[in-house]
């Protein structure tokens, strides 16, 4: 099970020139385990450069960041490894699919990895089938499918790397309410089944309500909060403050519970509030 | 990868350069470059680096900046210097190894040439992408040349162009970089490996961003159509240009400065570049 430990880490933006900004700062935590982690925050609140920092795209200004104990900057030569271990699927991550077919597309990663042959096919098969995208469209040219297939084949691209750590940047940004569940419910099963240690950056709080186990919350450059799901809603007003939300039903249950129907401030999901509401009549 | 276009970017500053007129400043550029290429002697060099010089200190950019937009030309600089010093030949050797001969006069042409391609980039950059924004630059462009329109030169579509394409630099910079980050998560490697291993990879690079930007294009052109734009007939200007004395003043400068350097060529040279 792979481990994500961040050391001290800031980062400053345009070092020793006048635009200067810093990015990151006193950033340690520890992400590991199997599950899904959702990290939240403001646009601007560092989540995206915090990610890079996972595969080793951004180098941290000060601090560590360690893969399974492993500080992955010690041999700069070798970071490509550490790609190979920690995937990261960018924003619209459809705007970088290039080759004549779907299936070169989706060989790349792995290719770069050194699978050839059967073992090749064998890691597209896989990524395929956890994508949920049909057999059928591997010998299309990925500029013909729809924006949720292109999605689901630049996904496939990275998973088919067999990613020990997989992070996504807003995964379900721009896709229909249908394509939205479909996608995330397909990366909650893959994290199930492999393994594999998930981190999602996301706006969506009702989406991260329902798919993520714990959650990371950024403001400023800095986490002020690391915990479970369930225990990071009932901090609403701390949420509102650095420009978040709670999910809607969250707020009904909040609003109930001030007008006699305490069903308590930590409900996250409709279906468990429907549990709880339903509980108490009998 | 944001440090390395330091030259030709445009510098915010309220300095008297900042503050001329667009059009002023086109024409003010032509008749510097002339200038230089007059310039032959040593003297003349001395004034027009004084010159230069004084456009920066006016400009309020800082000199580091400045010197540090001058580091691409590296080769070039390097490669002229090379060809004058061992092409040019002049009455006593310097030195002598086998068929290697480096004269003096090589030695000085050298420096001057590359004074000139110095002097060249800085004074032009100074009046024109240093102190002008890209709009205010293709808007004096457009209205110079507007006298071309009666000849069915569509002038004001030339300068819309090229006010989109500057426009997009930035944005193609941002968007080459993140695909790169993209294919590097993917473990795609563009340090290592032969040359032809390393234009390959350069193709998950660029198939992305030709996409883009035809998309963008398509997206831009129907933002445009939904504001209405036409083109350039019938089209009225926001801000409409006026030059004041101060604009004339430098032109007139810049003028007596060409006529200085053919002087000082003519009767005072210290010691002229041949050709």
């Amino acid at each position: 099970m792979a481990t994500v430990k961040f050391e001290d880490i800031s980062y400053t933006y345009n070092k020793n020139t006048p635009y200067a900004a810093t990015a990151l700062s006193d950033i340690n935590i520890t992400v590991s385990g199997n599950g899904i982690t959702g990290l939240i925050g403001h646009t601007g609140s560092g989540k995206s450069t915090l990610v890079q920092m996972i595969n080793g795209l951004i180098k941290p200004t000060s601090g560590k960041v360690y893969i399974d104990g492993v500080d992955i900057w010690a041999e700069p030569k070798k970071i490509r490894n550490v790609r190979f271990k920690a995937g990261l699927v960018m924003q619209y991550p459809e705007h970088q699919l290039f080759a004549e077919t779907v299936e070169e597309d989706i060989a790349f990663g792995p290719r770069n990895m050194g699978l050839s042959g059967d073992a090749l096919k064998e890691r597209i098969m896989e990524a395929v089938r956890f994508s949920g995208l049909s057999p059928e469209l591997l010998s299309k040219s990925p500029f013909e499918l729809s924006g949720g297939q292109k999605r689901r084949v630049a996904l496939a691209g990275v998973m088919a790397m067999g990613p020990e750590i997989l992070i996504l940047d807003e995964p379900a940004a721009g896709l229909d309410p249908g394509g939205r569940r479909d996608i995330l419910g397909k990366i909650k099963s893959y994290a199930r089944e492999s393994g594999t240690c998930v981190i999602i950056v996301s706006h969506s709080m009702e989406d991260m309500a329902m798919y993520c186990d714990d959650l990371i919350v950024m403001a400023g450059g800095k986490v002020i909060m690391h915990a479970p799901t369930a225990e990071v809603f009932t901090h609403s007003e701390k949420l509102l403050s650095v420009g978040l939300d709670v999910p809607q039903i969250t707020k009904i249950a909040v609003a109930l519970g001030r007008n006699g129907i305490d069903i308590g401030e930590d409900i996250y999901t409709v279906g468990f509030a429907a549990e709880r509401l339903l509980g108490k009549e009998k | 990868m944001k440090q390395d276009i330091a030259f030709g970017q445009y510098c915010e500053g309220e300095s008297p350069l900042h503050r001329l007129d667009p059009r002023i400043k086109i024409v003010i550029t032509v008749l510097v470059i002339v200038t230089i290429f007059l310039a032959k002697s040593v003297s003349s060099f001395i004034l027009l680096t004084a010159f230069t010089v004084g456009l920066v200190l006016l400009s309020g950019i800082s000199p580091r900046i400045v010197l540090g937009s001058l580091k691409p030309l590296g080769f070039i600089i390097v490669f002229t210097a090379v060809i004058n010093i061992f092409w040019m030949t002049g009455e006593t050797p310097l030195f002598e190894l086998g068929f290697i001969r480096i004269y003096p006069e090589g030695l000085i042409n050298a420096a001057l040439i590359i004074l000139r391609i110095m002097l060249l980039l800085t004074a032009t950059s100074m009046f024109l992408t240093y102190t002008t924004t890209p709009i205010a630059l293709t808007d004096g462009l457009e209205q110079l040349l507007a006298p071309l329109k009666k000849l069915r030169v569509p002038v004001h579509e030339f300068s819309m162009m090229m006010t989109i394409a500057l426009r997009f630099i930035p944005t193609l910079m941002e968007e080459t970089e993140k695909i790169m980050n993209a294919q590097k998560a993917r473990g795609a490697d563009f340090t290592e490996g032969s040359l032809i291993s390393r234009a390959k990879a350069l193709i998950p690079i660029l198939i992305p961003l030709f996409i883009s930007s035809f998309r963008r294009a398509d997206e831009l052109a129907t933002a445009m159509e939904c504001r209405c734009y036409t083109g350039g007939e019938g089209r009225t200007r926001m801000n409409i240009l006026r030059t004041t004395a101060k604009d004339w003043l430098f032109t007139a400068a810049v003028a007596a400065l060409g006529v200085g350097i053919v002087l000082l060529n003519m009767y005072l040279p210290l010691y002229s570049l041949s050709m």
